[in-house]
């Protein structure tokens, strides 16, 4: 009776760690920036816009931890996507852009999908790998030059534009994570996905392809760190080789914030995007402090730490 | 009994590389019938589990459901053809709710998006486990948090659920307590009213002769004899087992 008592109570700590942590790092900058403009309408939206790619690669990352694999090679898919669909346009439509962009996120998701899922080596070795194979992909495809996007209608789509009064990249931010936890909770991919990263055994005797499940979580990833492309490139009107390079410790910091468990089995699209909306108001908040950017690069990394080790402390047994 | 044997398995061979693991071994399983296989660590019982669930294929040999000639393939074709398996070690994803278990790859799901249904993958799990008197906090529970005893119902509740010939058993006591090996026997001994023809392997030869039918015994890979339970003793299967003339 008490070891049940005493794992709800640690079901809900688990559950919670991240709304706590988000609560209070939200309550923390309103407190002490409320004259620094923290709380204006203009700068927590700005905090969503800013983190919009971020979510949506973690959603990826989401599915891929769920099944036991892992990416680290978004980054590098963010700039390439990027770079693809910024060239695509400079003598196309809209639409070459973002064919290039997603095409280029899926076929490189699917590479590392293939390499994981039917030579089974380990996502951890083949994403570093393709990590810097395609950093050096993106620095050569332009030269290490920036390749400006002036589609009106691309950086409407994917960057400035509004629908209704409400900014594209909310839209984008809202859709993932709607399309993202219906099909993460509510799908037999979804359960799949879980089944597959809890007991990969028990899963294959029931029936499930898990070989397939392993290529799709990959190539997911690479399709949301394609978006994730194109969503830099339409709110920053021009691609570059770096974009999407300082990701990789954000977005799986978000994602372990929120609830996933780094050996498979368990996690959460709405923890995601509350820990990426976390990661972008200590980043917000430490800029409007004043502090320096190797300040903020301390602060982050520490607080960060302090989150990770307390949310695995709960997910991980 | 003028009932037609579902499972026959004729002259089946499996070897390793050069490790015979069974040879010419037959055997037929009738509906609503336990038989117990029994022998020594490294006899080929699992070997010869894994080639009905369609997990090995063996070198020569045939096996018959129904009286037809069947090649099982992979596990989800012995699956489509009403073959349930209890593994050793149980095949559960633990940090899942049971009712996902219960339904694992077959999950049930709503028109017209093709969601799942939880509800009734819920109230249907409850079902199966209540049927078989499997008590456990909820469907919702998770699997890891549910006692040894418990987590071996949930398995043999599933593979009766989706089972509509044969269940195999792969030691489904060895890691419980005597009073959950008491639950989990009058489970087993309980499958038997559905009709279905239950292949059990068990090392504890008194749980042997407390639940089966007939004993087939199989030393180093050879078939030894197959007996009806109630005409042979401890005695005379020990001497099969160990090859010993007591
Ligand atoms: N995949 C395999 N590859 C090679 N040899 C195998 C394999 N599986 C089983 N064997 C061999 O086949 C023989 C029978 O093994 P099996 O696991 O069927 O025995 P068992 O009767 O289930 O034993 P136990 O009571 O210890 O579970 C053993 O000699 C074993 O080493
Ligand atoms: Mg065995």
């Amino acid at each position: 009776m008490e070891a049940v008592l005493s794992r709800i109570k640690r079901l809900d700590l688990q559950r919670s760690v991240i709304y706590f942590g988000f609560l209070a790092i939200f309550l923390f900058f309103a407190a002490t920036l409320h004259n620094d403009g923290f709380l204006t309408t203009r700068n927590l939206t700005n905090i969503v816009l800013q983190t919009a790619p971020a979510t949506i690669m973690a959603i990826g990352l989401v599915f891929a931890l769920s099944a036991g694999e892992i990416d680290l090679s978004f980054g590098s898919i963010v700039a390439v996507s990027a770079l693809a669909a910024a060239v695509a346009m400079q003598n196309g439509p809209m639409v070459f852009g973002v064919v290039a962009g997603l095409g280029a996120g899926v076929l490189i998701g699917a590479f590392n999908g293939v390499l994981v899922a039917y030579l089974r080596l380990p996502s951890f070795l083949v994403t570093l790998a393709t990590l810097g194979l395609f950093a050096g992909i993106a620095r050569s495809m332009t030269d290490l030059r920036s390749i400006p996007v002036i589609n009106d209608a691309f950086t409407g789509f994917f960057g400035s534009g509004k629908l209704l009064g409400v900014p594209s990249l909310v839209i984008w931010t809202g859709a993932a994570v709607a399309i993202g936890h219906v099909l993460y909770r509510y799908s037999r991919f979804g359960a799949h996905v879980l089944a597959v990263g809890d007991n990969a055994r028990a899963a294959q005797v029931s029936g499930i392809k898990v070989p397939r499940i392993r290529l799709l979580v990959l190539t997911l990833c690479g399709a949301t760190a394609g978006l994730a492309g194109l969503l830099y490139a339409g709110r920053l009107q021009a691609a570059k080789y770096t974009l999407g390079e300082s990701d990789l410790m954000t977005v799986i910091a978000a994602v372990i914030v929120g609830g996933t468990a780094l050996n498979g089995g368990k996690g959460s699209i709405i923890g995601a995007l509350l820990g990426s909306l976390m990661m972008g108001m200590l980043n917000n908040g430490l800029i409007l402090m004043g502090l320096k950017v190797s300040d903020q690069m301390i602060v982050r990394g520490v607080i960060i730490l302090v989150a990770v080790a307390v949310s695995l402390r709960d997910t991980r047994r | 009994m003028t009932t037609a044997p579902v499972l026959s398995l004729n002259n089946i061979h499996k070897a390793f590389g050069g490790v015979v693991a069974i040879q010419d071994f037959s055997l037929e399983l009738f509906p609503g019938e336990i038989v117990a296989l029994v022998g020594d660590n490294g006899a080929g019982k699992s070997t010869l589990i894994a080639i009905v669930s369609g997990l090995h294929r063996p070198n020569s040999g045939e096996i018959l459901l129904d009286g037809e000639t069947v090649s099982l393939s992979d596990a989800s074709s012995a699956r489509s053809r009403g073959i349930e398996v209890v593994y050793q070690d149980l095949a559960l994803a633990n940090d899942q709710p049971v009712y996902m278990n219960m339904f694992l790859g077959r999950e049930l799901t709503r028109k017209p998006l093709g969601l799942l249904d939880k509800a009734r993958m819920r109230s249907e799990t409850q079902t199966m486990l209540d049927q078989l008197d499997v008590h456990i906090p909820s469907a919702r529970s998770k699997v890891r948090d549910l006692s040894g005893g418990q987590r071996q119902g949930v398995a043999i509740a599933r593979a009766t659920h989706w089972a509509s010939k044969l269940i195999l058993l792969d030691e489904p006591t060895a890691a419980l307590g005597v009073a959950e090996t008491a639950k989990v026997e009058e489970i087993v001994a309980s499958l038997k009213e559905r009709n279905l023809a239950i292949l059990i392997v068990s090392h504890s030869l008194d749980q042997v002769f407390r639940l089966s039918d007939r004993i087939c015994v199989l030393r180093r890979g050879e078939q030894i004899g197959v007996r009806s339970t109630p005409e042979t003793d401890k005695n005379e299967i020990v001497s099969m087992i160990t090859g010993v003339h007591a």
